[in-house]
């Protein structure tokens, strides 16, 4: 009995690896809902280490990027929690930095030095997101401990970070009206847009990891309209993607759908821990876990300089590893504030 | 399994449609499916999880 399910295949793939990646995709999903980013940049290495060819772990990595985006969205949408507007506008600038940063690429590519500059862009960039959240975090819980009892300075709209709203000030027009009421300039919006388009073309990745900052910090909506467009954005980036990669018939529909079945779920819960757990929490924990994947890419694309394929396992092994850390953390923190919202009646914890 | 099978024959551009639209089936039904057991044990467990204390 267990000798045939074992023989079974699902969409081409074995029982054992199409669970892994159910299990993964969960993973992934986690991050997906709750921070609205972490999934090209996870599950694309993974699959390269797992052996599946550069086009088919980018392609299918991309069309996964598509589907959980468009789970995650559907449900931050419930949640009135997606700027379309802002999402649309700042895809233009999105498509003409892509064009942009892959022409980068090509260039870089004739003068041999691609890879190169490549790789060390990728690590300083995560390098630099992660040291920006972990000091956010940072501050916040100094902020936290220097105001408690008296402290109500800004307390109604620190939801917008400070440098957002010094940025907000600077009134060029044409100024759109976000949904969230606020405006901003047509032209930050526009140059986030092709900033974030520019790396991914020039890294090949989705790209949530710097869109959903972007729009946090530049932009400046609130966090979970950050989250929720970023996913938007991460939608429409991801059905260009798997429509450039689909065309070249190198998509794996067993790895997207597996990774979707998991994925589904872990958005699910990640978009609703948002609503429980205090997200200062968390995002030290995300900000060294983008450290430690720089750490990771870093020795990567040392393995592959060096051709010791030791390094690779080892980059794997913490960037899986911290990702697992994160995730358990996001967990745990949800089933803490679970219990402190609705384990002891007429107590009110922080969450929403 | 990279989905351009089911439409042999097809452009290229006809067969990436068809696996955007493939996945986009899949996205909505695991949203509704999983929007469905949520809905009916979801209280359940967040109930289970508060009380074990």
């Amino acid at each position: 009995m267990i000798e045939s399910i074992l023989a079974t295949e699902l969409l081409g793939l074995g029982p054992e690896i199409f669970g892994l990646f159910i299990v993964f995709g969960f993973m992934v999903g986690v991050f997906f809902g709750f921070f609205g980013m972490g999934g090209a940049f996870l599950v694309t290495p993974a699959l390269l280490i797992l052996g599946y060819p550069a086009p088919v772990a980018i392609g299918s990595s991309m069309t996964f990027v598509f589907g959980t985006a468009a789970i995650a969205t559907m449900k931050h949408h419930d949640a009135g929690q997606v700027d379309y507007k802002l999402g649309a506008l700042m895809f233009v600038g999105i498509i003409v930095g892509i064009e942009l940063g892959s022409r980068l690429v090509f260039g870089l590519e004739v003068l041999g030095i691609a890879n190169v500059v490549v790789g060390v862009a990728y690590v300083l960039l995560l390098a630099a997101i992660g040291v920006l959240f972990t000091r956010s975090a940072l501050n916040t819980e100094d902020d936290d401990a220097g105001t408690d009892g008296n402290g109500n300075d800004g307390d109604g709209d620190d939801e917008v970070p400070a440098i957002a709203r010094k940025i907000q000030s600077y009134e060029i027009p044409p100024m759109m009206t976000l949904a969230d009421g606020s405006r901003a300039s047509l032209w930050t919006i526009s140059g986030v847009g092709g900033g974030v388009g520019l790396v991914s073309g020039f890294l090949g990745v989705g790209g949530g990891f710097v869109r959903m900052p972007a729009i946090y910090y530049v932009i400046g909506t609130s966090l979970a309209a950050a989250v929720g467009t970023s996913l938007f954005g991460g939608l429409m980036s991801g059905a260009i993607g798997a429509f450039t990669y689909g065309r070249a018939g190198v998509i794996d529909l067993g790895i997207v759908t597996a990774l979707l079945v998991g994925s589904a779920l872990g958005a699910r819960i990640g978009s609703s821990a948002t609503a429980y757990v205090d997200e200062d929490d968390v995002t030290i924990y995300f900000g060294l876990m983008l450290l430690v994947a720089s750490v990771a890419v870093g020795i990567g694309e040392l393995a592959s300089w060096l051709s010791m394929p030791i390094l690779d396992r080892l980059s794997f092994v913490l960037l899986v590893g911290s990702a697992l850390f994160v995730c358990t953390v996001i967990l745990y923190h949800g089933a803490l504030a679970v219990r402190r919202t609705r384990g002891v009646p007429g107590s009110a914890g922080h969450g929403d | 399994m990279t989905g351009t099978e089911l439409l042999a024959g097809a452009s290229p551009s006809v067969q990436a449609l068809a696996v955007i639209g493939i996945v986009l089936l899949e996205a909505i039904a695991l949203y509704v499916g999983y929007g469905a057991i949520e809905e009916a044990v979801g209280s359940t467990v967040l109930d289970r999880l508060a009380n074990r204390r």
